[in-house]
């Protein structure tokens, strides 16, 4: 029986693999030594390379985001790392007037390797603001790269990618992927160079386009379709960032209709984006308008009762993609929890 | 004698070249925000000269005195004015983001307070390589309302960083004075100190009290005694962006005016030197000289071309 890894596993060994391979990289993050190492994320770094270069901080997102950048420029390899997107607002001035504009404002003279791995909540009552996703903002800025991994046998690959690529990088990771698991022989190489765009499936019917937890729930929702005839192709936006969108319009011109699955909300989303583009360069191959599934436009509530309806799962997926192509049969899914608001069992809260 | 006639030489530098500017501004062939430092030329002058090629200096806003007294590029500082492809970001960043690494000026931003964690990145990247340099971050009063700069100063002195913070307290950030925007009695230095940085407070346009106080902090900061402090007291003669004059509209006592007017750094200076033989002589030459320099650059300037705007999407991202 092959051996199992998780996505956090592989968030660890990437970061271990860094640091071996290049002598210049250091590691902060508030709670990166402490004895939760952010999730087991980090477990071992700081007694593998030492307290200097792996190193808790004060919790000042804002100036240590500064102090990243002028490390990064002076010759450094960065990662820092925040448990909670959240926090990391705090720290847009230097994040957006600073990192993503210093290569260009300087006309090429100094690059800046900081990655930022930012860590998304969800459920257990996280409320308001220990969920939000914010993938959009951060690609709207010229000059950052966005990555938001969703499988465990290539999450290694992109964040070692991430660390080793001279450019700042906003790494997105879900919390409810961190115990996803895959076997170990189909991680991909760390070095080999990730694809933007990663086609997951093949199918004739429809395209359907999703990342970070949504591509969960797409691919269970196209496993159900299939087991009725009907055939998706499943994308994943690996990197928002990079607009070469040329695999999702041959999909979409061959199916002739596409979901893009968001964890964000709706409005001005990286769904919207992708579906303005879509309608722009296959405008006279689509059968339906591009629909989006994201979050409604209001933050998430912390209770229990009020956030079931707020995330949209697998059977959303499969009640519109059915209706829209007039399939009159029922397709039921069994749900991964028996609680909406966890993952699965593994998941015990509080955070 | 000899040092303060090459520091007076350089205060003059760096006045005339602001009075250049000044004076050409209204052509309106410079065309970007700028802001003059005449009137604090002294601490750009002090506290460069003692600093290495090697030590790593970072800027904001007012930042032309900060990048000539570091030894930047005159005809490129100009050229960036104009937007020309020779300056020292292409044209990109113009008078508000300088650099020229050739000699440790390393960045100015405009956004207050912004390089100040930078400057601090820079020194915890000298530390962990044990590097023999220190990093300078340059910043006004309004900074240390900002933030960034606590958090710099805390993260510096938790981890004994190579850093030198250089405050200018011209007392004023735009129009708002010191007063509405800090409490009375309260001290920039002192706060510094609290924070764990060792600071010093001075008269920012005697150069002499800077180049004391900054010798002493710096021989701090090599011993690995961890980041310091220099306040220095000075004052903006110009308005607080563009080339004129502002106190037409009165929102500094006339009499706090003329009092720093007659405290100018170069009147200062001169008047530790004028004692000697032939003074006249060598200042005038010494303008000559200067004068020659600037028509040069602005010439240079002049004379580039722009830059290609089909390069625009250049550099976006680094390789």
């Amino acid at each position: 029986m092959p051996t199992k890894t998780t996505f956090a596993e592989q968030i660890n060994l990437a970061q271990h693999r860094a640091m071996r391979d290049d002598n210049s990289m250091i590691a902060m993050g508030l709670g990166i030594n402490d004895p939760k190492a952010i999730f087991d994320t980090t477990s071992g770094l700081a007694d593998e390379f030492g307290a200097e270069r792996v190193f808790d901080m004060p919790t000042s997102e804002n100036a240590m985001t500064g102090v990243g950048i002028g490390a990064a420029i002076s010759g450094s390899r960065v990662l820092m790392t925040h448990q909670r997107v959240d926090f990391f607002l705090l720290a847009m001035d230097q994040l957006v007037n600073n990192a993503a504009k210093w290569h260009y404002m300087f006309n090429g003279k100094m690059s800046v390797p900081l990655t930022i791995r930012l860590i998304i909540g969800r459920g257990w009552g996280q409320g308001p603001t220990h969920q939000q996703n914010l993938q959009s903002w951060f690609t709207h800025i010229p000059g950052l790269q966005v990555i938001v991994p969703s499988t465990t046998d290539n999450v290694g690959q992109l964040l070692y990618s991430a660390i080793m690529n001279n450019n700042p990088t906003i790494f997105l990771e879900h919390r409810w992927l961190h115990n996803q698991q895959c076997d170990v022989d189909r991680c991909l190489p760390f070095q080999d160079k990730p694809l933007n765009i990663r086609t997951h499936q093949e199918g004739a019917h429809f395209t359907l386009i999703a990342n970070s937890y949504m591509l969960v729930e797409a691919l269970t929702a196209a496993k159900e379709l299939a087991k009725n005839g009907i055939h998706c192709d499943v994308l994943e936006v690996i990197e928002p960032s990079v607009h070469d969108f040329q695999v999702i319009y041959e999909s979409v011109i061959k199916t002739g209709h596409c979901l893009i699955c968001d964890i964000s909300h709706e409005q001005y989303s990286i769904s919207s984006e992708i579906s303005a583009k879509v309608t722009e360069q296959c405008f006279t191959k689509l059968k339906s308008a591009p629909k989006r599934l994201a979050l409604p436009h209001y933050p998430e509530p912390t209770s229990f009762s009020l956030t079931k309806k707020y995330y949209k799962s697998a059977k959303n997926i499969i009640e519109y993609i059915t209706k829209t192509i007039g399939f009159k049969g029922d397709i039921s899914i069994e749900n991964n929890s028996e609680f909406h608001d966890v993952p699965g069992d593994w998941f015990r809260g509080p955070f | 004698m000899n040092k303060l006639i090459e520091l007076y030489q350089q205060v003059l530098r760096i006045r005339l070249v602001e009075e250049e500017i000044a004076k050409r501004y209204s052509e309106q062939q410079m065309r970007c925000p700028t802001h003059l430092s005449i009137g604090q030329e002294a601490v750009a002058v002090g506290i460069s000269s003692l600093l290495s090629i090697e030590d790593k200096a970072y800027s904001s806003h007012r930042a032309h005195a900060h990048y000539l007294a570091k030894g930047g590029d005159l005809k490129k500082l100009i050229a960036e004015l104009y937007g020309k492809e020779t300056g020292c970001t292409g044209g990109r960043g113009g008078s508000m983001h300088l650099t020229d690494l050739d000699v440790g000026f390393v960045a100015s931003t405009a956004i207050v307070a912004n390089s100040i964690p930078v400057a601090v990145g820079n020194a915890l990247h000298q530390k962990i390589h044990h590097k023999n340099e220190l990093s300078i971050a340059y910043f006004g009063d309004g900074a240390t309302e900002e933030g960034a700069f606590y958090e710099s100063a805390n993260f510096a002195a938790v981890k004994k960083l190579p850093v030198l913070f250089v405050c200018e307290n011209n007392q004023y950030s735009v129009y708002s004075p010191l007063e509405e925007r800090q409490p009375a009695g309260r001290s920039i230095s002192r706060l510094a100190s609290e924070i764990g940085v060792e600071s010093i407070e001075v008269d920012g346009n005697d150069i002499e009290s800077i180049i004391t106080a900054g010798k002493k902090l710096i021989q701090h900061i090599r011993a690995g005694n961890g980041p310091a402090l220099i306040e220095c007291h000075t004052y903006r003669h110009r308005e607080h962006c563009g080339p004129g004059f502002d106190d037409h509209l009165e929102y500094r006592p006339s009499s706090d005016v003329e009092k720093w007017l007659a405290k100018d750094p170069l009147i200062l200076l001169e008047n530790k030197i004028s004692c000697m033989n032939d003074w006249h002589l060598i200042k005038e030459n010494m303008r000559k000289d200067m004068t020659q320099e600037i028509e040069k650059a602005f010439y240079f300037a002049q004379q580039s071309n722009f830059p290609d705007d089909k390069h625009n999407e250049k550099y976006l991202y680094a390789n």
